[in-house]
């Protein structure tokens, strides 16, 4: 099906005819000696499907490294506070809402996990939250930031939204630090349950990157996203048990209400944090399975649609 | 395949969507993966193979595709038809300092950029002397880069890209900037980079540059590959066909920018006193740049800036004409008419010009227009001297200019030269 390469008559400039393969004379004395394995690519047009392109990715796992390391350092560069704000913005956030609730229901009535003070039960919850709030704001918004690289280089894509999403986790080790001191404090001792932490955080990041991919994928289409993100990050954590807990929303509601309030990932993944934690008297394993489930589909969504308009980045971000 | 391809390239296109259009359905559509209607062609039928170790210099006007090629060769854009066969390991600098953080230092720039390059950790530890050498920024490594001077950032990101040692080096108009000598270092790498059996990709409007560095060379024109060959013979095609485009009227050209509140539609060039379209421009002698516009609404246009640059047939500015230069912006000018530039000695040696036009209306661009017409200048007798000035020779400019001999202030200085030099005496 090999054409002859190019067409005979767009090679000729006036009465000159050029040969195509033409080679410099001594270009076989310069030749490389001997590449052992010289890579083959063939760049051809999108086919209906595509694959996700995991193993590249995995490839380039240097380069994601270094784009999550270049947020890190970028993000309190020339801040006074520095570092301090990842531990500064759950603890005000804290106090903001203990204020709020405890002149609007009093100081006895705060919505809590039982048996634990407010401001653990609420800052372990904000501790995972801003691991989501921060990934997922970060990610949405990275093709725009990053793009000049992305219409200058090529690399894989996934990499853009994912490299922020991971930075988010150094914002997340520091304010941990701070939340076990409090736990110390509290007294309280988590149980075997913590072993179940370290999937709590996956999750986190998996659900993080779905939205992101979703999302960053859109808004390099449309800045709608852009405009909408910071209401949508606040209105999710309204809709999430992070200032509350399930059960002062849930108890007493039908099965189909603690359904679809389910349907947010971050529900269970939120509550699942406090009980790896705080212990509780049963892990709130319907709630983890929905979060399970919404976050597979998002993630593996979110993949799908990021790849296929991933062709359109360069032209159109 | 034969093992001396480097690059294959046969039936590429690439189709551009023009417009906005309305944001939902074009959402709907590109996820169904449907193309809309309103489309260019950047990239048209290209095919042409890339011998191995070979330099390749790819020439055209702005516009011709020639960055859409580079981009879909470095995969960072798909193409729409074709296919292209590369064997080797690629790396392409579309731009100096790609990823570059102002906040980060020199050192942890240079790092990231070798690895968005996709040079590894490895491979870069071990050049890294070789690299800050070549750089000659080692001084300021750990400054951030937002305090570097610009030329300095070049430097620093193109010895990255120099140390990168792929088997496909594709290189655009990067050497554009930093100052002279370090030009002339980075085509000596480049050269280098060739030299060794390496393939390189090379886009410059700096022909000399790629005369001196390429073997062959292709030129793309509105997408299509016009010719391709020995490197010199296209150069002068390419060069001497620089009045094509211009022979197209004003009106009909579509390759034009700008939002289309006005529109150039006409230029004429009125030389001599009286002015006459028929006479030729020459040098020294008064012309005149007729330009005629219409604007899409019937409204008058407020605030209108008209601007005429003049190129050389390399594409360097010579010299620019502008309303805003002669705080002569239009406040009000009615939809349709004809705006006129004159200039009473034209300081152009004899040659080839191009003119680019260009007219914003408020703050957003009317209409801007590439090489809208070609200037002839014939030679004249700017100095009563019969004495005549080449474009070639002289350079593009002209001045009238005068010559005398004066006192020196200081009579034993020209005594100590006169000493010196037994060839000068008072």
């Amino acid at each position: 099906m090999r054409q002859a390469a190019g067409g005979s008559a767009q090679e000729t400039t006036g009465k000159r005819r050029f040969r195509l393969n033409w080679k410099p004379p001594y270009a076989d004395a310069l030749r490389m000696p001997t590449a052992p394995s010289v890579p083959t690519l063939v760049i051809r047009p999108p086919s209906g499907w595509i694959s996700l392109g995991l193993p590249e990715l995995w490839r380039y796992r240097e380069l994601v490294g270094f784009l999550a390391l270049r947020d890190v350092r970028v993000r309190y560069k020339q801040s006074a506070l520095g570092v301090a704000w990842a531990v500064l913005q759950p603890l005000l956030t804290l106090a903001v809402f203990s204020a709020l609730f405890g002149a609007l229901l009093g100081p006895n009535r705060l919505p809590s996990t039982p048996g634990t003070p407010y401001a653990v039960s609420t800052f372990c919850a904000l501790v995972i939250w801003q691991l989501f709030a921060r990934g997922m704001s970060a990610g949405s918004d990275s093709l725009i930031v990053n793009q000049a690289l992305v219409t200058k280089v090529y690399f894989p894509r996934l990499a853009v939204p994912l490299a922020p999403v991971l930075a988010a986790l150094v914002d997340f080790a520091l304010a941990f630090g701070v939340l076990l001191g409090m736990l110390a404090w509290a007294g309280i001792a988590p149980g075997p349950a913590v072993l179940a932490l370290p999937l709590l955080v996956l999750m986190t990041v998996a659900t993080a990157l779905g939205v992101s991919l979703w999302l960053a994928a859109v808004n390099a289409l449309y800045r709608d996203v852009r405009l909408a993100l910071p209401f949508l990050v606040q209105i999710w954590m309204l809709v999430t048990p992070v200032v509350y807990t399930t059960a002062h929303v849930l108890d007493g509601r039908s099965h189909w209400v603690s359904l679809v309030y389910s349907l947010n990932p971050m529900v269970g993944i939120v509550e699942g944090f406090r009980w790896t934690l705080l212990g509780g008297a049963q892990p709130p394993l319907s709630l983890l399975a929905g979060s399970a489930l919404t976050t597979a589909l998002v993630l593996v969504s979110g993949l799908v649609v990021f790849r296929r308009l991933e062709c359109l980045f360069a032209d159109q971000v | 395949m034969d093992r001396d391809v480097a690059i294959r390239i046969e039936g590429l296109g690439k189709r551009y969507q023009l417009g906005e259009q309305r944001p939902l359905a074009r959402l709907l559509r590109s996820l169904a993966g449907r193309a809309t209607a309103d489309t260019m062609w950047a990239l048209r039928d290209v095919s042409f193979d890339v011998a191995r170790g070979e330099a390749i210099g790819i020439i055209g006007r702005n516009g011709a595709g020639k960055s859409t090629l580079l981009k879909v060769l470095s995969r960072i854009t798909e193409p729409t038809t074709g296919s292209a066969t590369i064997h080797g390991r690629v790396a392409s600098l579309l731009e100096v300092g790609t990823g570059f953080h102002p906040e980060l230092t020199g050192r942890e720039n240079m790092r990231m950029n070798a690895a968005i390059l996709g040079m590894s950790r490895r491979e870069f530890d071990a050049r890294f002397d070789a690299i800050v050498e070549f750089s000659g920024v080692a001084r300021f490594l750990d400054t951030p880069v937002k305090r570097y001077s610009s030329g300095m950032r070049v430097r620093l990101a193109f010895a990255v890209a120099a140390h990168l040692e792929p088997e496909i080096l594709i290189v655009d108009e990067v050497l554009a900037v930093g100052d002279a000598e370090f030009q002339s270092r980075c085509l000596g790498k480049m050269s280098d980079v060739a030299g060794h059996g390496r393939t390189v990709l090379f886009v410059s409007h700096n022909l000399a540059a790629l005369k001196a560095l390429c073997t062959r060379a292709i030129w793309l024109d509105q997408g299509a590959v016009r010719a391709c060959g020995a490197v010199s013979p296209v150069v002068d095609a390419y060069l001497a066909d620089g009045h094509h485009r211009a022979d197209a009227p004003v009106a009909e050209r579509r390759d034009r920018s700008g939002n289309g509140e006005l529109r150039f539609t006409r230029i004429a060039l009125r030389a001599g006193k009286p002015p006459s379209e028929n006479a030729r421009p020459t040098t020294g002698a008064p012309l005149e740049i007729s330009l005629g516009y219409s604007a899409s609404h019937t409204a008058p246009l407020k605030n209108v800036r008209i601007a005429v640059l003049v190129l050389d047939s390399l594409g360097s500015r010579v010299i620019a004409t502008d309303t805003r230069l002669m705080n002569a912006d239009f406040a009000e000018l009615p939809p349709a008419g004809e705006i006129v530039c004159e200039i009473p000695d034209l300081p152009l040696a004899a040659g080839r010009y191009q003119l680019n036009l260009w007219a914003t209306v408020g703050d957003n661009v009317g209409d801007h227009l590439e090489d809208a017409a070609a200037l002839v200048v014939e030679d004249g007798d700017v100095f009563g001297t019969g004495r005549t000035t080449l474009a070639e020779k002289h350079g593009p400019c002209v001045v009238r200019h005068a010559w005398r001999f004066e006192e020196g202030p200081d009579d034993d200085a020209i005594a100590r030269a006169a000493a010196h030099r037994p060839g000068i005496t008072r």
